[in-house]
């Protein structure tokens, strides 16, 4: 995601009384965690459990694809549209977009990050291509290392940026200039992200065409 | 409260500790269902612990520092890591992980289970007024 949510509307330290400046952009009200999508969280959950515990490799192999192309595709999706098209947006429209989107992210993403990882280990393991004797052996150790990279920039820098621009918004006065160096985490990290899903798509397709 | 304020690198240190943490899993994860020496493993993260621990002292140190909506924050993602690294742990004991290196995977899923919130409170701390 690109670009910073909300203009400076108002001179440092005009008052305003505890409201938002005036001219400013009105701002949505939202909740950070969405408490209505909790339940497709817990339902996804129970599904993986189960899949798990049932260890047959179709379930296992729709989770862990379904959920993995999720991670892929919303990740270069947001990197390399939605945020370039947020940054030409006007300032009420990303506002609104932020508001509605980013908090569905915080449920999301961990969702669909923790079912790929479960799921993949499980396949890994009832396919045995997570012996070191699998001619496939290195390949796994490849995605692993991706997924570690992937992991301490989303989970280092993207997602604490994404809880605090929104705890950011939430305010009775968001600070801009708060908002623009959180939202500049997106634009830094959005190449090391997108880099780090073609190799997914490479090692994947790698480990999918062993005999 | 600005974002200007000196603050200790806690961000840049919490990516150190899961780099390490994420070290650590990677080489038992490349060697399980087989049998594997922790050593290593433990030593990363030792060294993760470590970072993390200088990192939360050094915060401790700060004045001013916004505490209340840090543990508010902190608390909340706990919660929600804790249940991601009840998954994971729940896939290594469903495949039958068990004696040193099960151990030692529970110190990592703990660590990056302690470290993500630290992250994420100190971002919404730090600017918190």
């Amino acid at each position: 995601m690109a670009q910073a949510a909300i203009p400076q509307t108002a001179p440092a330290g005009t008052p305003h009384a505890g409201g938002p400046p005036p001219g400013a952009p009105s701002i949505p009200d939202f909740e950070i965690v969405p408490r209505k999508g909790l339940p497709f969280v817990a339902v996804a959950i129970v599904v993986l459990v189960v899949g798990i515990a049932l260890n047959e490799l179709w379930g296992l192999l729709f989770l862990h694809v379904a959920a993995g192309a999720a991670w892929t595709i919303i990740d270069l999706f947001m990197g390399f549209v939605i945020g370039p098209i947020l940054g030409k947006m006007s300032i009420p429209a990303r506002i609104e977009l932020t508001t509605r989107l980013m908090p569905k992210m915080v449920l999301i993403m961990p969702t669909v990050v923790g079912i790929t990882l479960a799921a993949g280990w499980q396949v890994a393991t009832k396919l045995e291509t997570n012996l070191t004797s699998n001619p496939a052996h290195g390949w796994i150790v490849a995605s692993y290392f991706i997924v570690a990279i992937m992991a301490v920039v989303a989970l280092g820098l993207l997602e604490p940026a994404n809880i605090a621009v929104l705890s950011e918004l939430k305010k009775k006065q968001p600070n801009p200039a708060n908002i623009e160096k959180l939202m500049k985490r997106f634009i830094y990290t959005s190449g090391i992200t997108g880099l780090m899903q073609i190799a997914t798509l490479i090692v994947m397709t790698k480990i999918a065409s062993f005999p | 409260m600005s974002g200007e304020r000196k603050l200790p690198p806690v961000t840049a240190m919490g990516m150190v500790a899961l780099a390490l943490v994420a070290l650590a899993v990677i080489y038992l994860s490349a060697h399980l269902p087989e049998a594997v020496s922790v050593g290593p493993a433990l030593a990363l993260l030792g060294a993760a612990a470590l970072v993390m621990l200088t990192a939360f002292v050094l915060l401790h140190k700060v004045e001013g520092f916004a505490w209340q909506r840090f543990y508010f924050i902190a608390a909340r993602a706990l919660l929600a890591y804790i249940v991601i690294t009840g998954l994971i742990l729940y896939v290594f004991l469903r495949n039958e992980t068990s004696g040193a290196a099960l151990w030692t995977l529970i110190a990592g899923l703990a660590l990056f289970a302690l470290d993500v919130p630290l992250l994420i409170g100190f971002t919404v701390a730090r600017y918190a007024e």
